[in-house]
């Protein structure tokens, strides 16, 4: 066989896995959603189907697939169908560009565990993040509810305004590593050098953020039951309600791994090389960090979504452009004076 | 060979597999029993009053005009922040300025109130009595 058709296959290979794994994940996600959040409001949560409820996930498939598809008469059938689809492919698609994991050895053949290492990483992710906007404002629009529109209308203007707090809060990381690539920027955080030690006010900021653009609680204003019913997905049954909830849990899985990949390390284990492990084992305990890490995450954005309650509008917006946004310019200069002033003394 | 952008091509084409396989099965699988009532636009089991396209608050479209003035700036931002180590002090001052103008027109923004959001005054209703108080 020729090389390239080789270094094809195992492209195709790493991606049908990541795909399988991050939809499990998503699946899985929403058990581990339902089971925490019982947890934390002393009930049991589902526990019937398999053992400990882990069927669960598949059951629910299976209903939304088996339930009745309905389009309102005077929506716009086809943008009505296409939103949902929007929404999960560009939750997925982010995915391409994170690393997973460093380079595995499998019959001396060295492989990359990522997808694709693209030079501009970094700008993928926030292009890819930014058309998430679309999905929920078209599905607001095309229904032709109320609720529906509002619901929309709300969610682009949240999404774009925490958006700019996004871009800032990054701008910090490429001032320190020089590089819009993901995987340079997992290498330079080696040992302890974190990003989140060195970069606290841009954590944060790029946290919350990411909280607001995931339209999770507190930022849910976009599908405020005691006010909108369902928000933007009002409307939507079957399968096109299976794939908003499924972009959600997407999302958030995507937006952990992100965080991760900027601010956590990412596959990094502190001090792993110094124990003298065969190279399969690094490799493997470095995926099982990221993943790890990026469970916690996902953990973190479920335990945030069962303690506290949704903020009012007005507090939302005054959030994201009087606290959030300044916060992310100071972090900004802060870290070009701090990187000016080192680069004097040496 | 695949250029990077190749491999994430074929990632795109994939998931759009799977999110058509979910749409198209849903389409499939799924019953569909049509009645006037199911395909009505939802409002809480009243006929809809009036046209959807309700008109809305004007702050969203300030909002969106604000939005796209700070992210050309941010798009400025970027390739100088990936030269930054190499250039110097040069690039410190330069882009000082370039924030300091930035924060003027946040300022000005902020101070002319456009990011202002009203905040809801609900009416309160006056009641002759207490309803829960025990009458006995």
């Amino acid at each position: 066989m020729p090389d390239w058709s080789i270094d094809i296959i195992i492209t195709l290979i790493k991606i049908v896995v990541v795909e399988l794994v991050l939809l499990t994940g998503v699946a899985y996600t929403v058990y581990a959603e339902r089971r925490v959040s019982a947890f934390i409001q002393h009930r049991y949560g589902p526990n019937r189907v398999g053992y400990q409820g882990l069927l669960q996930p598949l059951a629910d498939v299976f209903k939304l697939i088996m339930k009745e598809d309905i389009v309102p008469e005077r929506a716009n059938k086809f943008v009505h169908s296409l939103a949902p689809a929007i929404s999960l492919f560009v939750a997925l698609s982010t995915f391409a560009v994170i690393p997973f994991g460093d380079k595995i050895l499998i019959a001396g053949k060295e492989i990359k565990l990522q997808i694709a290492d693209v030079n501009i990483g970094v700008l993928y992710i926030l292009a890819l993040l930014s058309l998430g906007v679309y999905g929920i404002t078209l599905s607001g629009w095309s229904s032709n509810s109320k609720y529906s529109l509002l619901g929309g209308l709300r969610s682009s203007a949240q999404m774009i305004s925490y958006e700019l707090s996004m871009g800032l809060a990054v701008l910090g990381l490429i001032l320190i590593n020089s590089s819009f690539r993901l995987d340079t920027i997992v290498m330079n955080q080696y040992g302890w050098k974190w990003n989140i030690i060195l970069q606290p006010i841009g954590f944060i900021t790029f946290l919350v953020a990411s909280f607001a653009e995931t339209n999770r609680t507190p930022f849910d204003l976009p599908e405020a039951e005691q006010e909108l019913v369902g928000g933007y997905h009002t409307e939507y049954s079957s399968t096109k309600f299976a794939l908003f909830f499924m972009a959600e849990y997407a999302a958030v899985i995507v937006s952990s791994a992100i965080i991760t990949t900027l601010y956590l390390g990412g596959w990094q284990f502190p001090y792993l090389q110094t124990f003298g492990l065969p190279d399969m084992a690094v490799s493997i305990i470095q995926v099982l960090t990221f993943c790890g890490k990026t469970a916690f995450m996902v953990f973190f954005f479920i335990w945030v979504r069962w303690t506290i309650p949704r903020f009012r509008y007005d507090q939302l917006m005054n959030i994201g452009w009087k606290v959030m946004l300044p916060a992310a310019l100071t972090n900004l200069i802060l870290t070009a004076i701090v990187i000016t002033i080192i680069k004097l003394n040496s | 060979m695949l250029s990077d952008f190749g491999q994430v091509l074929i990632f795109m084409i994939i998931s759009i597999g799977f999110v058509a396989i979910a749409v198209i099965s849903g389409k499939i699988v799924g019953p569909r029993f049509a009645s006037k009532g199911k395909d009505s636009t939802y409002e809480c089991g009243e006929d809809t009053v009036g046209d959807t396209w309700v008109r809305f608050n004007f702050r969203y479209y300030v909002v969106a005009l604000i939005f796209i003035i700070f992210d050309v700036e941010i798009v400025f931002l970027f390739p100088w922040a990936v030269v930054f180590k190499e250039m110097g002090l040069l690039a410190f001052i330069e882009m000082t300025i370039f924030l300091f103008i930035l924060i003027v027109g946040f300022i000005y923004a902020y101070a002319k109130g456009d990011l202002y959001w009203d905040k809801p005054q609900p009416i309160v209703p006056k009641l002759d009595r207490q309803i829960f108080k025990s009458e006995i």
